[in-house]
């Protein structure tokens, strides 16, 4: 029965929206620039997250895609067709809005037929699609009551209804899961993707989260300070970040970034770090060799530090401060003389605030970036 | 506290230096009143602090004393204490009267002969009363709906625009003119000297009539449309309370609520009638009921303007006329209870408005 509406639904849908950003600019008040060319290709059918710190420009750059904010320059197409100059209502798409944006005088019925009624469908056609979107979203329920009769999933539920019933070409997400609690917020993750499944609807999803980031898009937008960072699927990212803010935003913990020294030790070039000695595997060793007698920022992950029993000169020796056992792993908030680190280990060990440790890091997956332009020397775009 | 006898004792002792204490102020105030009787300042100011110091020592020491009743005898006399004047300055201000009026309003001029329903029959088949209950009700319709009205569409189109302090603060400006004030300005603006040699217009509403090739007219004594020109001053006085607290429920309204209706598909229309009006309904509905109440109970305008006279009469202007000019007491308390009556079903909708917004939040 279930999965009969779903084929219903992806069968309606059908409609292609590719949404290409080109050399998008926004500026506030003649000198802000909240967003500096934007260049992104969203392409049909994809779920696209936004994500960056607040101030970033992620939501800036979703209003434009609305339609709420004019673009300054540049230009923004969805599906081959040029919107800059179009309304809102005129770019089928649909918004799902950080607080809901429900209408508080209207039931959840009546929020949801409202586009519909406002762009004059037929009675039936409005009521079929309300019902089918309340039976996706199951919330038929709640149909008859008052947005401040419902909480607050259900009120998101009811956010997303009012977009679906519209079967738009693009959804837009603006951080709609901020306002939830915890457990709820991972339950909606879930829901929405699996909802992007069945739908099969371009989706642009605009988050400060990583965590939802990584789980939910298919290719995330990494944004800072008005500026794209780098653009790529999950592991991606995760993987061959293209400088240091990248590196550090996506993944939780984060990497650990610190200093490091290089230099030649016995014809190998080699990286010193507060007492650790990593010798350089050859293939890396041409992006070094400039650097020999300098320093660069190593960036290692919290799972790429590996416990060890064997004390060595090479080892990285630490004072555990914290530590944070989760069950299934444990967080160690270490020492050094100069820095912090955070290292994952398995929940086994039973360490000890207080005592020294000794970490070996996996070298093939060091990151490593130029101290000063903080791009990385491995990856680029 | 500490319960042993000598703790008693002492405990005693303070309340009974308290209430001489107080005694002592509220006498000795009094005395030094008299003797200073000719110091007119000096005798203000220690009145003022005599008279607000009496009140808080009295306060101060029947708290006290009722603290030390027992616990269950406690919660009831504090009430007393506290809300006991309050509510007996109450009864003796406002029931009082009422239930006074309402006897009145039975007799006859000299309150002294009981006359049954005559007043009421009167009050409601009187030509002067139905002319009265007619023009009340134009002020309340044409009146309350112009400030209503007015007040949304100002509201709503300056909102956010760059002159929106400018243009409130010159529409709520009137709101700070006594009724009698603002009835002055406009006898100039509707003044009118007749025709003749050496008659010169000072009105500005026939200057602009006559610049524009019109006839200067006594505008105050065109029938039945006159009053219209005084409901005009009332909207004048009045269109900045409504606009400004509308103003101030649109503003609440959450802009995504706005955005999401424009992504919706609805066009600036729309959205007014649509969300932004449904959205302050509460509020509209209190503003009409509070001029509406005004329009009710509307006596200065037409006081000032024409007295009642040319067709203009209000139902408390005929009240007034009937108590102080003609000394009709049995009848203008029979007017006096008409009005109460149909203010009190508004009234009880506006207090259970206030209440119902109360429990939403």
């Amino acid at each position: 029965m279930l999965l009969c509406v779903i084929r219903n639904r992806v069968e309606e849908v059908g409609k292609v929206a590719k949404v290409l950003l080109k050399d998008i600019i926004k500026i506030y008040d003649g000198d802000v620039k909240a967003v500096d060319r934007a260049n992104i290709e969203i392409q049909d059918k994809e779920f696209m997250v936004l994500v960056g710190p607040s101030g970033c420009g992620k939501t800036t750059v979703l209003r434009m895609i609305a339609g709420l904010e004019e673009i300054s320059s540049g230009d923004l197409f969805i599906d081959s067709k040029r919107v800059n100059d179009e309304a809102p209502k005129d770019r089928d798409i649909a918004m799902v809005f950080q607080n809901y944006a429900l209408y508080p005088h209207m039931s959840v019925y009546g929020n949801m037929q409202f586009g519909l009624r406002i762009r004059n469908f037929p009675k039936e056609e409005i009521h079929a699609r309300v019902k089918e979107a309340a039976q996706i979203l199951d919330i038929e329920e709640l149909l008859d009551r008052k947005p401040k009769a419902l909480s607050g999933g259900q009120r998101q539920r009811v956010a997303v209804g009012r977009a679906i019933v519209r079967k738009p070409k693009v959804f837009l997400f603006d951080e709609p899961l901020s306002n939830l609690d915890a457990k709820l917020r991972v339950q909606m993750r879930a829901e929405i993707s699996s909802l992007h499944s069945r739908l099969q609807a371009t989706m642009i999803y605009v988050t400060h989260d990583q965590t939802e980031a990584m789980t939910m898009g298919d290719r995330i937008v990494v944004m800072r300070s008005g500026i794209i960072q780098q653009i790529g699927t999950p592991l991606k990212l995760y993987n061959t970040p293209i400088n240091r803010f990248v590196a550090g935003f996506i993944g939780s913990p984060p990497m650990n970034i610190s200093p490091a020294g290089v230099s030649e030790q016995d014809g190998k070039i080699v990286v010193k770090e507060e007492g650790m000695t990593v010798v350089i595997p050859e293939s890396r060793e041409e992006v070094l060799r400039p650097y020999l007698g300098g320093k660069v920022l190593m960036g290692v992950r919290s799972e790429d530090l590996k416990f060890t029993n064997e004390p060595k000169e090479s080892n990285l020796n630490a004072k555990v401060i914290v530590v944070e056992p989760l069950g299934n792993e444990t967080h160690l908030y270490l020492e050094t003389k100069d820095s912090q680190l955070i290292a994952r280990t398995d929940s086994e060990h039973g360490f000890r605030v207080g005592e020294r440790v000794d970490f070996t890091p996996e070298v093939k997956k060091i990151q490593f970036f130029d101290i000063e332009t903080e791009r990385s020397l491995l990856y680029s775009e | 506290m500490i319960d042993s006898p000598r703790g008693r004792v002492l405990r005693a002792l303070t309340l009974v230096a308290l209430i001489v204490l107080a005694a002592a102020f509220l006498f000795g105030g009094f005395v030094l009143l008299q003797y200073i009787q000719e110091f007119k300042i000096l005798m203000t100011i220690s009145a003022v602090i005599w008279g607000v110091g009496s009140v808080a020592l009295l306060y101060h020491v029947l708290n006290h004393i009722a603290q030390t009743m027992p616990r269950k005898v406690r919660s009831v006399s504090v009430a007393i204490i506290f809300a006991g004047p309050a509510i007996l300055i109450l009864f003796w201000a406002l029931i009082l009267p009422t239930l006074r009026s309402l006897r009145l309003s039975f007799m006859d001029s000299t309150g002294s002969k009981f006359v049954f329903l005559d007043n009421y029959i009167f009050a409601f088949t009187d030509p002067i009363m139905l002319q009265s209950f007619r023009n009340n009700l134009l002020w309340m319709i044409f009146g309350t709906l112009s400030c209503v009205v007015l007040g949304i569409v100002i509201a709503v189109l300056v909102d956010k625009s760059r002159m929106e302090r400018l243009i409130k603060s010159l529409i709520f400006m009137p709101m700070v003119i006594s009724f009698v004030g603002a009835g002055v300005i406009w006898r100039f603006i509707y003044a009118y000297k007749g025709e003749g040699v050496n008659i010169a217009d000072i009105g500005l509403l026939n200057a602009i009539v006559t610049s524009l090739g019109g006839q200067a007219q006594a505008w105050t004594l065109v029938p039945f449309w006159n009053n219209f020109f005084l409901i005009i001053i009332m909207v004048w006085l009045q269109t900045g309370y409504s606009m400004v607290i509308i103003s101030s429920a649109i503003k609440a309204i959450p802009v995504s609520l706005n955005e999401a209706a424009r992504v919706d598909g609805a066009n600036a229309f729309q959205i007014f009638f649509s969300i932004t009006i449904p959205t302050i309904m509460p509020t509209i509905v209190t503003v009409t009921t509070t001029i509406l109440i005004f329009s009710l109970k509307l006596f200065d305008i037409v006081r000032v303007m024409t007295g009642g006279n040319y067709g203009t009469n209000v139902i408390a202007n005929e009240f007034y006329e009937r108590q102080f000019t003609r000394g009709q007491s049995g009848q203008a308390s029979a007017i006096a209870i008409v009005l109460l009556v149909v203010i009190i079903p508004v009234l009880a909708y506006n207090l259970r408005q206030f209440k119902g917004r109360r429990t939403l939040r």
